[in-house]
């Protein structure tokens, strides 16, 4: 951890070490510096200038009088929760409305990572509300909530770790602890309900669609596949050689087979092979395809990681008398793991992406319910304008994720030593 | 154009495993979706006109969106005992071989080695399609013979570039092909007014009519030059199920011949004809011959309505013609043919 800050931090021979000078420019002198340098400098500097203005112009004008932007909010509701029964809308709000407040609570007590988190979320939900894209009030109001709960959380949660005694506060950190620990069971047991339930009727995982299913199949799987990942790479570099074969065939075999083709299997040749009156849930299926592909993925930058700790710090834990397990959990596996957060987020950024492959199966996730929806006659010509909000929807998701594994590289400070 | 031989590959596996797989218990496919009280309906969630999603209601909608609406009603009197199944192209028959689906509506081609390799059986055809073609409202032509002489878009090393040359040869007329690798190049060309007409499938058509840029100045001639039967599919081996299928599509078709729409069905009720007294269940116990109720086929008239209602619902608004076309019933020069009811 970086807790010194750096300009402290001291030499081996005692030398201090100074920021480097910090020189004001003014923004004209910064422009003559930057862009109008040279005759040549301020040719490409206007020429762009010029490029932007024609292009901005175009889709300026497109977005505001020609493209029909109706088709959106229209189906907003298909696109986000897919089948999902109207009646039972509430429960996932219940759903938002409960991370939402855990985010807002966690950001106030905890600041730092996930400040940044509640930010950038509740940023993008303010986009969403102060867009063009929303249907009727009810769902700006139910939006604004969103919003409010998140402020309110933080809100909270400062005060708590501002001003309250040590003993609320610790309190407040575990039952916030255990909020988050307790949100994924239940989400799924709220979103899913219980068969035969008075309360929470049944909507069974075949009827989720749109953006709710895109979540549930790329939550799920990333959080299921790294601990197989990491399983597998030490498994490979285990010495035990049944384990070690068995590790690296199974790498070897589903990094040698396109996704579509895993996807493809579990949809269509695994129902074959099934007794008679057995069905595997479909969205059950894709996530397994999903998180047995990304697993072996996983495995590989992991095992990078592992090579790239020396050998010295295990010699090293091992003098001071750490057994096999405990050199690997405490010393190895946490250098390793840190190392790789860029290939493993990457990695991930491209499962989310990849969910949209889920029409195989076949589910309709976001992508696949834009499509279809488009098909209908009444929408006709091209289908810019939902593929552009399909487009924006995952780029927020995917900036959300690389933006807060730059940060937590930092927090970590991964890069710095 | 409409199958691979990949696709032929995984398909005949799933032929060969079909029987192992579950194909209902003691009542057949009926007892199976009555048990479980509803349809699973296997479909094309994406093609104009037969089945897209619709935003209004949730849900599917389209002409084959129709028929299992048809099916839910003659077995449970609810159209919205359906579970839709959105299916690919080479997910179909695997979904109906292994049980997921009970029954196949998604535009597939009713071709000998569907019905005899794939052991499926196909219910009578809802919709003649083939290959057509698309022409200005303005330009004047109405009939192929109209084309000599014309530039034709069509899609490169296609069995729709063959028979387009078939065609024209036989009649003796002159066209200039031009000839794309890409259908959205295709589909453009023709919209910048490149070639006089564009050919493909006269559904495929309909879908590249929606999406240009004046959907109402283009129209898709009723003369088709290949053979593309459409109807619901079910699995071999359930005799019963098949009969409910095939009755249901005879019964939206044999409806309109006789005048029963949806909007008349309950006074044609006290009809003194004994035939619209025997389909609509007034007379005689054809439903419960079935395992249906009585009034199967009524309920269906009043809920989906009658071929022709169903037709002008979906397809008529997409530019699909059915005067004068193959899915015109049989008294007005149609293959559209219901045995009797009796």
């Amino acid at each position: 951890m970086a807790d010194v800050p750096a300009e402290t931090r001291t030499k081996p021979y005692g030398g201090e070490v100074l920021p480097p000078p910090t020189v004001r420019v003014g923004p004209l002198r910064w422009l003559r510096e930057n862009l109008f340098s040279s005759w040549w400098n301020s040719a490409l500097t206007v020429g762009a200038l010029a490029l932007l203005y024609v292009v901005g112009k175009g889709v300026l004008t497109w977005a505001v009088t020609e493209a029909n932007w109706a088709v959106i909010p229209a189906s907003l509701k298909l696109l986000l929760v897919g089948f999902y029964p109207e009646e039972e809308l509430g429960r996932v709000w219940a759903v938002l409305y409960g991370t939402v407040v855990l985010l807002g609570l966690s950001a106030g007590l905890w600041g730092g990572l996930l400040r940044e988190a509640a930010v950038l979320l509740g940023a993008g939900v303010g986009v969403l509300l102060g867009g063009l894209l929303l249907a009727g009030w009810g769902e700006r109001g139910l939006l604004g909530g969103l919003l409010l709960l998140l402020l309110g959380g933080a809100v909270v949660g400062g005060w708590l770790r501002a001003r309250a005694p040590v003993l609320l506060l610790r309190w407040g950190k575990r039952v916030v602890g255990g909020g988050w620990l307790l949100l994924p069971i239940g989400a799924v047991l709220l979103l899913r309900g219980v068969p035969g339930g008075e309360l929470w009727a049944e909507v069974p995982v075949a009827r989720w669609g749109g953006l709710l299913l895109t979540f549930s199949l790329a939550v799920v799987s990333i959080v299921l596949c790294f601990p197989l990942g990491v399983l597998l790479a030490l498994g490979r570099q285990s010495s035990l050689p049944v384990i070690r074969w068995t590790c690296i065939v199974y790498i070897e075999i589903v990094r040698g087979v396109p996704l579509v083709t895993v996807l493809f299997m579990a949809s269509l040749m695994l129902p074959l092979f099934l007794p008679s009156g057995w069905e595997i849930n479909k969205v059950l299926r894709a996530i397994a395809a999903f998180t047995l592909f990304t697993a072996a993925y996983v495995a590989e930058n992991v095992r990078g990681g592992l090579q790239s700790v020396p050998k010295g710090q295990i010699e090293a834990a091992q003098a001071l008398g750490l057994g096999p397990v405990l050199t690997t959990l405490l010393v190895v596996l946490p250098q390793a793991l840190r190392a790789v957060i860029p290939a493993n987020v990457g990695q991930f950024i491209a499962l989310f992406k990849d969910t949209s492959l889920v029409f195989i199966v076949p589910l309709l996730d976001f992508l696949g319910i834009a499509l279809d929806v488009l098909e209908n006659p009444k929408w006709g010509g091209p289908a810019r304008e939902m593929l552009l909000f399909v487009a924006l929807v995952y780029w927020f998701f995917t900036y959300f994720m690389s933006h807060m594994s730059r940060k937590l590289e930092r927090a970590l400070g991964v890069g710095e030593r | 154009m409409r199958s691979s031989r990949k696709l032929a590959a995984v398909l005949a596996v799933a032929a060969l495993l079909a029987p192992l797989a579950s194909i209902g218990q003691d009542g057949g496919t009926l007892g199976a979706v009555q048990d479980r009280g509803r349809l699973v309906c296997g479909v094309n969630s994406g093609v104009p006109g037969f089945g897209f999603l619709d935003e209004e209601t949730g849900t599917f909608s389209g002409f084959d969106i129709d028929y299992c609406k048809a099916l839910a009603v003659a077995i449970f009197n609810d159209p919205n005992a359906v579970e839709y199944r959105p299916l690919t192209a080479a997910a179909r028959f695997t979904a109906l071989a292994t049980g997921e689906i009970d029954v196949l509506i998604r535009n597939t081609t009713w071709t000998f080695t569907r019905d005899v390799d794939l052991t499926t059986n196909f219910a009578p055809t809802t919709y003649y399609d083939g290959q057509g073609f698309m022409v200005r409202v303005d330009s004047g032509v109405n009939t192929i013979d109209d084309l000599d002489g014309a530039t034709i878009c069509v899609l490169q090393g296609t069995t729709t570039e063959q028979n387009l040359a078939d065609e024209f040869a036989k009649r003796g007329l002159d066209y200039t092909p031009l000839v794309f690798a890409e259908t959205a190049a295709r589909d453009q060309a023709y919209d910048e007014g490149r070639c006089d007409a564009i050919t493909s499938d006269a559904s495929q058509l309909a879908a590249i009519r929606t999406k240009l840029s004046n959907p109402d100045e283009h129209k898709i001639l009723t003369e088709l030059i290949s053979k593309e039967p459409l109807g619901p599919v079910v699995r071999h081996g359930d005799d019963r199920w098949f009969d409910i299928v095939k009755w249901t599509v005879f019964c939206t078709v044999e409806a309109e011949e006789l005048g029963v729409h949806s909007g008349n069905v309950d006074q044609q009720l006290q009809s003194d004809d004994p035939r619209v007294r025997r389909l609509l269940g007034v007379e005689g116990d054809f439903g419960e011959k079935l395992g249906l109720s009585n009034d199967w086929c009524a309920n269906i008239i009043r809920t989906v309505g009658n071929y022709g209602e169903i037709y002008a619902r979906n397809l008529s608004p997409i530019g699909l013609p059915r005067e004068g076309s193959l899915n015109a019933l049989w008294q007005d020069g149609g293959l559209l043919y219901s045995p009797p009811f009796r």
